[in-house]
């Protein structure tokens, strides 16, 4: 990438309001430099994505700005407050809910349950108020009962309020974990890979239900695979590749990015064959 | 404003549990009027132990599915600490009540503290040594407080001033079952809050659930240290029955049987454990001539469970879906 570009591309960049930051994240498993030196820039109100081939680290990224992982090198901020170190629940506490690769469901409690989860940080009734089932823990009850109602019809899943989680359709389950993770009322949503394993009815409907929910102020981050969903909703979009980031830009640029052509959809034209 | 969500089925069904619970305390209530057995009746005050110490254990093993097999080390903390603290400086046992579930609670958080972070066979392994070190401490009379292998002896009945003395099996029993009855309630509406959310939560899936905003360490420990309160509460209320504590009461063995009452009812299953305690404590009396095979059939018990219902004989039941398939079910099985 040329240096006129970067300094352009910085300059849309500080124009927008950042809310999530990493600066040079470093990520070593053993030997293996998972992340290295990775620089994110996540933009308010925007859907971002990052893109790149099979262990290019974009999960790693994932992890270690929810807190599962510690980086070893560098630090990230959120809405301008340094979030390094954190643990996953004090990061969810700060506004910044995820879902996962491969579905993490509460299987054997039912779907409203399942949604309930998200408003566990957002409130504290403690052991004696709920044993003694003080005015205000009912009251409490009550209110994260109808949030995660609320989400769950957000995403039409109302009918299976009373349902297993394990006991729901596939794309149905993906659903129900945005809906948890909404449930936390969020500032930013992670995703990783929601269309995966979705048919392309099913990922359209989940673009245009994320687009629904970027006109309700909440910031969207994404990892994608589906090189035609990223293309479609982004509004940025980072290609890692080895860990490292290989070029960032509007999706249009990245499309006709040479570097970007090369590695990923190089690559993947060949595995292809 | 809720009640107008229940659908008719549900509330049937509402109607039909309250039924059925008022006819079980009923049962409690009336059994020892009706039956003059003293023996009898003392089979029934153990198996309101045994209920007890499943309840407990059911917090941590059922809720939270952390594998606890030193859990009788908690109850044996609770009963030493009723002993002790009676034998030597007269203190009543009614108000060494909270003071053993504390003393177990407060040795549950500083042992489990720095293991609580282990998984599963790790944590089991952690657990059953815990246990050992509890049992064989006692047994080897620390500052000559425990009495070694005979334990400590002449433990005071618990009293109300004078007014009232439990004194005989009759007053025993429903001194226990009303702590069973008390501790029902309270697990329930636990189950029913977000702490028992959080608990399944973890139990479900540790990783989602901390990054769905629990805080995964504080919640196991939280489990492990109101397990032990209860086990304490059990553990005191056991000393005042035998009038003495001995090591030879908290072996291994017995945190298996707990193990196993929450294995038989259903892993966070209230009614679970009433029906796993009863199996423990009321089938070798009935059996009184395969007493010695005891072990042996809770060994086949426990595996046949495993293999034909490992969900336990009555499973925790969640929302209206599971309820309808639950009288659908027991409808099949009476035609």
């Amino acid at each position: 990438m040329n240096k006129e570009l970067q300094e352009k591309q910085d300059k849309i960049l500080s124009d927008n309001d950042l809310i999530l930051e990493t600066k040079k994240l470093t990520k070593r498993f053993g030997g293996l430099i998972a992340v290295n030196k990775f620089d994110l820039k996540v933009s308010r109100g925007k859907i971002s994505s990052i893109i790149g081939p099979n262990g290019a680290g974009k999960t790693t990224v994932f992890n270690v700005i929810t807190g599962i992982y510690q980086p070893d090198e560098g630090e990230y901020f959120f809405k301008g407050e340094k979030i390094s170190g954190l643990k996953p629940h004090q990061i969810l506490s700060k506004g910044i809910a995820r879902t996962f690769q491969n579905i993490r469901l509460f299987p054997n409690m039912t779907c409203l349950e399942n949604v309930m989860a998200g408003q566990h940080a957002r409130s504290n009734s403690g052991i004696w108020p709920s044993i003694f089932r003080l005015p205000a823990q009912i009251k409490e009850e009550q209110m994260i009962k109808e949030i995660a109602e609320k989400r769950l019809e957000q995403v039409g899943l109302s009918k299976y309020k009373y349902e297993l989680a394990k006991n729901i359709a596939y794309g149905n389950q993906r659903m129900l974990e945005i809906a948890r993770a909404l449930a936390s009322n969020p500032d930013l949503l992670i995703l990783d890979e929601p269309s995966s394993g979705l048919n392309d009815k099913e990922s359209e409907d989940l673009m245009n239900f994320l687009n629904d929910l970027i006109r309700d102020n909440l910031t969207i981050l994404l990892i994608e695979h589906d090189m035609n969903v990223v293309m479609g909703i982004s509004d940025w979009v980072t290609v890692m590749d080895e860990g490292k980031k290989i070029a960032e830009g509007k999706p249009e640029d990245i499309y006709h990015n040479p570097i970007v052509i090369e590695s990923y959809l190089g690559k993947e034209e060949e595995e292809e064959d | 404003m809720k009640l107008k969500s229940v659908n008719g089925y549900e509330r049937k069904f509402k109607e039909k549990n309250n039924w059925f619970i008022i006819i079980v305390v009923l049962l409690f209530v009336l059994f020892p009027i009706l039956i003059k057995n003293n023996y009898i009746i003392d089979v029934a005050f153990f198996f309101g132990i045994y209920t007890l110490l499943g309840l407990s254990l059911n917090i941590v093993l059922g809720e939270v599915g952390l594998f606890d097999l030193g859990h009788m080390g908690f109850a044996a903390i609770g009963a030493y600490t009723t002993a002790i603290l009676n034998t030597r400086f007269g203190i009543p046992v009614l108000v060494l009540l909270p003071v053993s579930a504390i003393a177990a609670a407060v040795f549950a958080y500083l042992v489990c503290s720095p293991i609580i972070h282990l998984r599963g066979d790790y944590l089991c392994i952690v657990t059953i040594g815990m246990g050992e070190i509890i049992r064989l401490t006692l047994l080897n009379n620390p500052f000559g407080l425990t009495g070694g292998p005979n334990g400590v002896f002449g433990i005071s009945f618990p009293c109300i001033g004078s007014l009232l003395v439990v004194d005989n099996s009759l007053k025993y029993y429903y001194f226990v079952w009303i702590v069973v009855g008390l501790s029902v309630i309270a697990l329930i509406r636990l189950q029913n809050s977000r702490i028992g959310r959080a608990w399944n939560y973890v139990r479900e899936d540790v990783i989602a659930a901390e990054a769905s905003g629990v805080d995964v360490r504080y919640y196991k420990l939280l489990a492990f240290i109101l397990g032990a309160a209860l086990a304490g509460i059990a553990g005191n209320i056991y000393a005042t029955k035998l009038m003495i504590v001995s090591p030879e009461s908290f072996t291994f063995m017995e945190s298996c049987l707990l193990f196993c009452i929450v294995l038989i009812g259903g892993m966070g299953s209230i009614p679970g454990v009433f029906i796993g305690a009863a199996a423990i404590s009321l089938f070798p009396e009935i059996f009184q001539p395969f007493a010695q095979y005891r072990m042996l059939f809770f060994g086949a018990v426990v595996i046949l469970m495993m293999m034909f219902r490992p969900g336990g004989v009555w499973p925790r039941q969640r929302g209206q879906m599971e309820i309808e398939s639950v009288f659908m079910r027991a409808k099949k099985s009476v035609m």
